[in-house]
């Protein structure tokens, strides 16, 4: 190897981006070469003292509050933000890492409470004559129950011909507002399929959690929320929830 | 779709930032060290910050950071070109000839048993400043910032042989500053 490969592959050397075979060409080359030696000795140093001097800049606070504040911000979640708010004072950075933080712990707070509070209706639901508010297999008879008694009645679906059969409807409550349960039978399992307004209006696609022993299937669909409870396995919930979601009536 | 856009916006600025706000550093000093004046670098980290979210819906990885200074360095590049129109802020730029110019001279009086001194950061930090573009830029990714020279390349849309030549000389040119630096002090 020459000195001019040499001056140029041991930088590569250097910052350890040579295959074993090159890395030993250049190796045995400085270990003839008294000039190439000295300047990869010097190189070396030299990024040692960068590393070590610390020749970094900080972001000025302004800045990040500048591109913070040409940002869409999280969505208002009135009571807790306010809380929260009293921390997220600190300094720009406690301010900035706080409104991150915000939105991934309500986020994550708020769904875990209504899943917990949706096992617990499902739970009550189970005490004998706690079932059901309405006791029918008739979607017919179901869905003009719910009218009158809640903002938006769920939709009720007989899907007995898949394989679940409906049972009837009920009235529960869930994060301290009224919202419809349907109630469906597999064989002597209860699944409670409850449906609450969102203000959201996207489609979110289903996730299955198990909370206490119960698999919940939760999804959104129209600006309405579902949880799906109930004690079958997760194959089987997830089998009622898309067959609900494939007997859903076309939008529109 | 006005109405899901409303509804997206929130959730892809929160995992924009979750993504994007922990290269904030990194991005200032490549900008510092790129435009060479705090104000501007500045600017044009807010603006490129602004890009990045505007196009992270086609972001795809893999790394965060390669992909922020790939924006960041057009936004100082625009900022190169209109300074180069007010003669009087104009930064020098070495033609790209300089990339074949041999390396020796520099520092071919460097007695060989003569170790390099360690300067403090300011020092560094003005050394680092005064190399020419391209290979300030070049160094700053690889010396500073640690990126890979796969990711130089891209950053700067050269051919990886590019980035090596490039820091090679950057290197060299460094060198010869920092011992000059040490004649200065005698």
């Amino acid at each position: 190897m020459t000195c001019d490969e040499a001056e140029v592959l041991l930088h590569a050397l250097i910052d350890d981006e040579l295959d074993a075979g090159h890395a030993h060409e250049v190796e045995s080359h400085i270990a003839g070469c008294p000039r190439c030696a000295a300047a990869l000795r010097d190189y070396r140093e030299m990024s040692k003292a960068i590393s070590e001097a610390g020749v970094s800049y900080t972001a000025p606070a302004a800045l990040r509050q500048r591109i913070e504040a040409a940002l869409p911000q999280p969505r208002a979640v009135p009571n807790r933000r306010a809380v929260l708010r009293g921390f997220a004072m600190g300094s720009a950075v406690s301010a900035l890492a706080a409104t991150g933080l915000v939105a991934i712990v309500l986020r994550n707070d708020d769904a875990e409470r209504i899943q917990a509070e949706v096992v617990s209706a499902h739970l009550r639901s189970l005490q004998a004559g706690h079932l059901t508010d309405v006791i029918s297999t008739d979607q017919h008879t179901v869905k003009p129950w719910f009218n009158g008694r809640l903002d938006v009645s769920p939709p009720v679906i007989d899907l007995t011909a898949q394989g679940f059969t409906l049972i009837g409807g009920r009235l529960d409550y869930v994060d301290a507002r009224a919202i419809g349960a349907v109630v469906y039978k597999r064989r002597q399992h209860v699944i409670n399929l409850f449906v609450a307004q969102t203000g959201n209006t996207e489609r979110r696609g289903a996730r299955i959690d198990t909370v206490q022993g119960f698999n919940i299937r939760h999804w959104s669909d129209r600006g309405l929320s579902y949880w799906a409870v109930s004690d079958l396995g997760k194959d089987e919930l997830a089998e009622f929830g898309e067959k609900f979601e494939r007997a859903m009536p076309a939008p529109g | 779709m006005p109405i899901n856009a409303s509804v997206d916006d929130p959730e892809k600025a929160r995992r924009f930032r979750e993504a994007a706000l922990p290269y904030l550093d990194d991005a200032y000093t490549l900008a510092r060290y790129l435009l060479r004046n705090a104000t501007d670098a500045e600017d044009a980290v807010q603006e490129c910050y602004l890009r990045a979210f505007k196009h992270f819906d086609t972001y795809r990885g893999p790394a965060m950071k390669p992909w922020l200074f790939a924006i960041l360095r057009n936004v100082c590049r625009a900022e190169y070109a209109r300074r180069a129109t007010t003669p009087t802020s104009a930064i020098e730029d070495v033609p790209e000839s300089a990339d074949q110019t041999p390396l020796w001279h520099e520092a071919e009086e460097t007695p060989e048993a003569k170790l390099v001194r360690r300067w403090d950061a300011d020092t560094i930090r003005r050394l680092v400043a005064a190399l020419a573009e391209p290979f300030r830029e070049t160094f700053v990714l690889r010396e500073i910032q640690n990126l890979s020279y796969r990711e130089i390349a891209k950053v700067a849309e050269v051919p990886v042989g590019t980035v090596m030549s490039r820091l090679a000389r950057a290197r060299a040119m460094l060198r010869s500053a920092w011992l000059a630096e040490e004649e200065q002090c005698k």
